[in-house]
């Protein structure tokens, strides 16, 4: 029986490369950002989405203004962000809201 | 306004998530998710691109992280479709022969299998003090399993590696939504490329890869962080001249020494790519800040991983580091696996920290201290579990 057993397992773990297809489909993401105390977070959801869900800001430790916008300019430089540089103090003005 | 109706309007149309406390000094909740393909429940950083954590209770259950519980990051969007009987590896630059190898092609060189742990460069980034943007991960950007398929020397020596190769670079089938953004790609100097144990690899555990974890293959690279692990692996360059792009030469760098550690707001100094794992133990059976009931013997048990090197000794301590006592190890997969460890210690009434800390064959020792750097890489030191007993 142990035998049979591993035999079982060695078959098992002598997988051949897989051949079909494999398609599946993904959640919904977080969805919007939402308003903080009063603060529109409108810029913020037109800007950063396109690329990351919600979750990636509202997951953050408590940044400062400056870290926020060294955030901002990584995205612009490095990653090729369209954030409107007219948008940044209302992106910034809502990401320290908190 | 928010009535006791629309209260019970939004409970309705999105029930509360489950959440779990990640324990860091701010914003900790994590809501946890059932809703990716080929995965269970999983703590959700973030749905787009996927990054999902492993809850710690299954490292305590196993040896081998099963497939549908393992932590998956992407960097970019990826295909949702993938047929493997299309799929073609491109091999080029420095090489006699280029070439695209189908996994038919692939399957005919000998076939290898390795336990070993990935583990996500930024692990545990959520605990550091002070706190840094990134991914704010738990312990739980790890998982250990066996991987099957071809070593990557095999490969490359298909195509005929050319004198003067100085890397080798790897890319898969994720992409940038804007395309000036950088593509990812991680390179390997040649050496290390055509070593034993680094695989091409298409089996996770005597299953397929699940697709958010790199279907249908991936560079496993033991011992080195999971950056390296190229997910969807579709093309790999042989290079004459070093990497210059941006996630060799610009990213998923660490202060040039060996913990990577500075102390917090002190200059960056020279820099160098993350690439060795250090040597970590984790206890999973007891929860910071848990109240446990009073007994002879509290028992603690674990995971550790020995970096490049297999674990030699997992001690505890329950006094702050000035005694320790080693724990007995579970079985011994290899050196680049998780080592499962369990022991029990005389906790009397009242509070306690415990700490366990891994030794390796070469003798690196987990420090008490935790490392500190900017981008929040390469945790490596101990983390204390405080326990209230009685």
């Amino acid at each position: 029986m142990r035998l049979v057993l591993a035999l079982a397992s060695m078959v098992l773990l002598a997988a051949a490369p897989p051949t079909k297809r494999l398609a599946v489909a993904l959640p919904d993401a977080e969805g919007l950002l939402p308003e903080r105390y009063g603060v529109s977070a409108d810029a913020a959801n037109n800007n950063c989405l396109a690329c990351h869900s919600s979750a990636m800001i509202t997951a953050q430790p408590r940044l400062t203004r400056m870290q926020w916008g060294e955030t901002i300019a990584k995205m612009r430089t490095v990653y090729g962000a369209p954030i409107d540089p007219a948008d940044d103090k209302a992106i910034l003005d809502w990401l320290v809201a908190d | 306004m928010l009535t006791r109706r629309t209260l019970i309007a939004s409970a309705l149309a999105a029930p509360a998530a489950a959440q779990v406390d990640l324990g860091f000094a701010d914003n900790g909740l994590r809501p946890t998710t059932s809703a990716f393909p080929q995965k269970g429940t999983m703590i959700l950083q973030r749905s787009s691109p996927p990054l999902l954590e492993t809850p710690i209770s299954i490292f305590d259950a196993h040896d081998f992280t099963p497939n549908d519980r393992f932590f998956v990051r992407w960097h970019y969007p990826f295909p949702t479709s993938v047929d493997p009987a299309r799929h073609r590896l491109r091999i080029s630059g420095h090489v006699g022969k280029p070439l695209s190898l189908s996994l038919a092609d692939l399957a005919r060189l000998p076939r290898v299998t390795l336990a070993a742990v990935n583990q996500c460069a930024g692990n545990g980034r959520g605990l550091f003090a002070p706190r840094m943007a990134g991914a704010q991960w738990g312990n739980g950007a790890m998982g250990n399993a066996l991987w099957e398929g071809v070593r990557l020397k095999d490969v490359l020596a298909l195509a005929g590696v050319k004198a003067g190769a100085v890397a080798v670079r790897c890319g898969g089938l994720d992409a940038p939504l804007v395309e000036t953004a950088p593509d990812f790609e991680k390179s390997l100097p040649i050496d290390h490329a055509m070593s034993d144990d680094v695989m091409i690899a298409w089996g996770m555990n005597g299953a397929s890869l699940p697709l958010l974890n790199g279907f249908p293959l991936r560079l496993v690279v033991p011992g080195w962080y999971s950056t390296y692990w190229v997910k969807m692996l579709d093309h790999i360059e042989v290079l004459a001249k070093p990497d210059e792009g941006f996630w060799m030469a610009k990213a998923y760098l660490q202060p040039a020494n060996a913990l990577a550690d500075i102390a917090p707001g002190a200059p960056a100094g020279p820099r160098v790519p993350v690439t060795i794992m250090r040597p970590r133990a984790l206890i999973t059976n007891i929860g910071d800040g848990a109240k446990l009931p009073a007994r002879d013997f509290t028992p603690v048990q674990g995971v550790a991983l020995g970096g490049d090197q297999g674990v030699k000794t997992v001690e505890l301590s329950a006094d702050g580091g000035r005694s320790w006592v080693p724990a007995q190890l579970g079985p011994d997969h290899g050196r680049y696996s998780f080592r499962r460890f369990r022991s029990a210690l005389p906790l009397l009434p009242g509070r306690h920290i415990v700490m366990a800390r891994a030794i390796n064959a070469a003798g690196v020792t987990q420090p008490l201290t935790q490392n500190w750097n900017p981008s929040g890489y390469n945790r490596a030191g101990v983390d204390p579990v405080r326990v209230e007993i009685g």
